[in-house]
């Protein structure tokens, strides 16, 4: 199938079978498996009461990390009113319909959407369920349901002191009409939202027994091993099937066109099969494809205009006509998503239907690309979603699923097909190779008066979701750079999309807001420095018209010691992120030394992301996207040649470890503004910061990332 | 066969000698807790203890646990250093996605029955091994000095 083909399914209703999955170890009662109890209070899809009062919250989200297992049930549980850490939470079936992420228009989780699309509906979930429990009360009771109340769990009647607990209400609540409409709590009348509360999901991360995709077990189940071809496109010349099968524990060689799987009774005789097997392949068409070209590629796609992504004045003229100009490249590296849970997915093909063990923040495409490549009917797919061993969107994509049902096709009985850590480096959708060409006209207060941007590389969204392109315009490349905050007087941004040959790309954490933020706020300390001014004050400046921007710049610089005398070779940079809703100012401080090894000691983190859910989930995501995007930043970079990726593992992609990691300081300003997004922003605005901070210690401004050992010129 | 002790419990195992201990825990005994993130010893998510010593799963044969006590993320919690590291893990929250945690609390756990009282740099080398792409180091951190009391 196209992978542009995928809006075009049907989105048709159907819940996903009611297989029991409980095999092999004891599963806790916090995370369940998808439809694994059926009660009989079900007003709406989000969640299930039982007759002894056990309430069930069905997750239109998956957990992969960020805490959405934790705030979702919140704002069920303030609205319902029940205790929260006593709640079942379950994956939810492959369903666009009944669990769309109306942020997107499909079930996805992504984009750091979760809260901000799910606010107002998972509240009125509760509260309508609410609602009709006080309705079931007060009938039996025959009183008014005004002078009753839900708390903890149960039905109060106030004046007589009665009290009914949901699960004795469930019957009387579920012959109820479900009102259309309810009234829900204003944010000052929170009890459990704002509060910092424990994830609901560490007990089963802490004792083994949490299960991923990669952790079914099935009776008769095989294990296959999986080699790709190392060059994109190239195709499966010949594998010594005889050596393969002389593995102990080796049943089945199965070839298709461009990769060759070993089925064994274990994934170490099916690795060791695979290495018998020695395959061959017939490199094809991107034989000599090298970054270098890619790069040479983009460099001239932007010499040439794009399609425009935004116009306010004539910025070109105000460019000439300046007091000075400030010119820069700037270019950001495919980046590899290695998620610590390597690609994988367990698949049971049968004629009467194929179930899909995976975890993915896409079951509905999932399920749908699974009936395509099987001729299944819907209800013939069942997904069952696991819990993500990282996404980063790595696992928006849904090539590893179609990948292990064509190996399913030709294995009787449950396979699963884990990719080994090689592969999943080799063969991920990379994060597209970036080329930004900047240019702004200074007047002589060293103000912007005009400012000229072009964004030149692969476009995920014309891929992916084609209706969101707007006149050629990728909507996530501009993403940060249309929009951005600054007044800097006159401005056209324009978008040349250029794809690399071969190469898939796709969304990495903090998506264009992560590009945008990267080069717009690298631009604007470059013109602070231009301008001899401090970069704090300068952006200040050119954001008279946005306080919750300035607020989190403030507050990020005081709570850093912004502007106190630092030892040569240490600097701080700033810099802002305002994507997903949410406004994010860090400082990083770094020394440099004389070998021009980089170290970020410590890095202030201010954030405004309106409504806090959980608070300490901010903070967990503010840590986590800050050492992400350091990961990236300072070592970051798949790099091909002769057609293959040259990195393949943690010695080679380097990712940071704890000895490099700095201290993290997070600081929230309360707001009653709307929620915002905040799995992202932390990788977005740690970048820019970094490298300004570089430039403050050096004098070496980084344009290209990663940083590498390009600090070492400098000292 | 091969007999193997694995958290306490004697087992005959039908695996080459040659077999890692991760694909023998995880494929042949269906003890999951124990992670596949590399393969090559580089990231640490399948550290499991012999006789004790955190070691990588992925690149231990079974040949080199015969004899010796194997413990896994599944029966750490008996352990007094795993208990008090599973007891600081919760309390600070520190997983997120979870997937690397099985080998991190081993690695913290291990230190801990080995050094009560860590300093930075002795968390450095005892879990530099260890990556998480979550980021959750800096709770990692705090959760070993709780649990070792050196908050």
């Amino acid at each position: 199938m196209k992978r542009r083909d995928f809006l075009k399914f049907s989105a048709t209703s159907a819940i996903g079978g009611g297989l029991l999955l409980g095999f092999g170890l004891p599963v806790r009662a916090e995370i369940r498996d998808t439809l694994t109890t059926n009660a009989p209070f079900a007003p709406n899809a989000f969640l299930r009461i039982d007759r002894a009062g056990k309430v069930t919250f069905v997750m239109p989200m998956i957990e992969m990390g960020q805490g959405t297992y934790t705030s979702l049930p919140m704002l069920i549980a303030e609205e319902l009113e029940v205790d929260v850490a006593k709640v079942a939470v379950e994956h939810a079936p492959a369903d666009d319909k009944v669990y769309v992420n109306p942020l997107v228009g499909i079930q996805m989780t992504g984009g750091s959407t979760a809260v901000r699309a799910m606010y107002g509906p998972l509240r009125s979930a509760g509260a309508t369920a609410r609602v009709m429990l006080v309705s079931a009360a007060a009938q039996r009771w025959k009183v008014d349901a005004s002078a009753c109340r839900a708390e903890q769990g149960a039905v109060v009647h106030a004046s007589s002191g009665r009290k009914l607990g949901y699960g004795a209400l469930v019957d009387a609540a579920a012959k109820l009409p479900v009102p259309e409409k309810v009234a829900l709590k204003a944010p000052g009348e929170f009890k459990l939202v704002g509060t910092p509360h424990r994830r609901l999901d560490t007990a089963g991360k802490i004792n083994g027994r949490a299960k991923f995709g990669i952790d079914t077990r099935l009776p008769g189940m095989k294990f296959a091993a999986l080699a790709q071809s190392p060059s994109f496109g190239g195709k499966l010349v010949a594998v010594d099937e005889a050596k393969a099968k002389a593995v102990r524990g080796v049943s089945q060689v199965v070839r298709l066109d461009d990769a060759v799987a070993i089925v064994a009774s274990n994934t170490w005789a099916a690795k060791q099969g695979l290495a018998a097997a020695a395959p061959q392949w017939d490199a094809g068409p991107n034989a000599k494809v090298s970054t270098a070209d890619i790069v040479e590629q983009l460099a001239r796609a932007s010499e040439k205009p794009g399609a425009v992504a935004r116009q306010d004045g004539d910025a070109a003229k105000a460019i000439a006509g300046a007091a000075r100009k400030v010119d820069a490249v700037y270019e950001q590296p495919f980046l590899a998503h290695a998620t610590m849970e390597p690609m994988n997915c367990t698949v049971h093909l049968t004629k009467e239907g194929c179930d899909i063990w995976v975890g993915t923040q896409i079951p509905g495409i999932t399920q749908a690309v699974v009936m395509k490549v099987t001729g299944l009917q819907r209800e013939q797919v069942r997904i069952h979603n696991h819990l993500l061993g990282g996404g980063f969107g790595r696992r928006l994509e849904f090539d590893g699923t179609v990948r292990a049902v064509q190996i399913a096709q030709q294995v009787r009985g449950p396979v699963q097909v884990i990719w080994s850590r090689e592969e999943d480096i080799q063969h991920d959708m990379y994060r597209p190779y970036y080329y930004d060409r900047i240019s702004a006209g200074l007047n002589t207060q060293g103000r912007p008066v005009g400012w000229s941007h072009r964004i030149a590389g692969s476009s995920i969204v014309a891929r992916y979701s084609p209706a969101w392109m707007k006149g050629g315009v990728d909507p996530d490349a501009v993403e940060s750079s249309e929009n951005h905050p600054y007044d800097v007087g006159a401005i056209h941004v324009d978008y040349v999309r250029q794809e690399p040959p071969g190469i898939q790309t796709t969304w990495w954490r903090g998506v264009g807001v992560t590009r945008g933020t990267f080069v717009v706020e690298s631009f604007i300390d470059e013109l602070a420095a231009n301008a001899r001014q401090d970069p704090l004050a300068y952006r200040l400046a050119l954001l008279e018209k946005n306080p919750r921007a300035r607020a989190v710049l403030r507050l990020a610089a005081e709570r850093s010691g912004w502007g106190k005398p630092l030892p040569a070779g240490q600097g701080r940079g700033i810099a802002l992120c305002t994507g997903f809703g949410s406004f994010i100012a860090q400082v990083v401080h770094v020394s440099v030394g004389k070998d021009g090894g980089v170290n970020p000691t410590h890095v202030w983190c201010a954030v405004d992301c309106g409504i806090q859910v959980n608070p300490d989930t901010i903070r967990a995501q503010m840590e986590s996207g800050i050492i992400f995007g350091l990961s990236a930043a300072l070592h970051g970079e798949i790099t091909l040649k002769d057609g293959r990726v040259e990195q393949s593992n943690f010695g080679d992609y380097r990712v940071l470890r704890i000895n490099e990691a700095p201290r993290i300081d997070v600081a929230l300003v309360k707001s009653l503004e709307a929620p915002g997004g905040i799995g992202e922003p932390g990788t977005s605005c740690v970048m820019p910061a970094l490298t300004s901070a570089i430039f403050a210690a050096t004098d070496k401004r980084i344009r290209k990332l990663p940083v590498g050992d390009q600090a070492k010129v400098a000292t | 066969m091969v007999k193997l002790s694995v958290n306490g419990k004697p087992l005959d195992v039908d695996v080459a000698e040659d077999t890692p201990l991760l694909w023998t825990l995880r494929d042949v005994l269906n003890m999951t807790g124990t992670k596949f993130g590399c393969g090559a010893a580089l990231c640490g998510a399948c550290t499991i203890h012999i006789d004790g010593q955190p070691v990588r799963s992925c690149v231990t044969p079974v040949s080199l646990a015969l004899g010796k006590r194997i413990t896994t993320i599944e029966a750490i919690g008996a352990t007094p250093a795993g208990k008090k590291v599973q007891a600081a893990w919760r309390e600070l929250d520190v997983p997120q996605c979870g997937y690397c945690q099985s080998g991190q609390i081993m690695s913290a756990a291990a230190l801990l029955a080995a050094n009560a009282k860590p300093s930075d740099a002795d968390i450095d080398s005892a879990m530099a091994g260890n990556i998480c792409r979550c980021g959750t180091y800096p709770r990692i951190r705090a959760a070993i000095k709780k649990a070792a009391g050196v908050a």
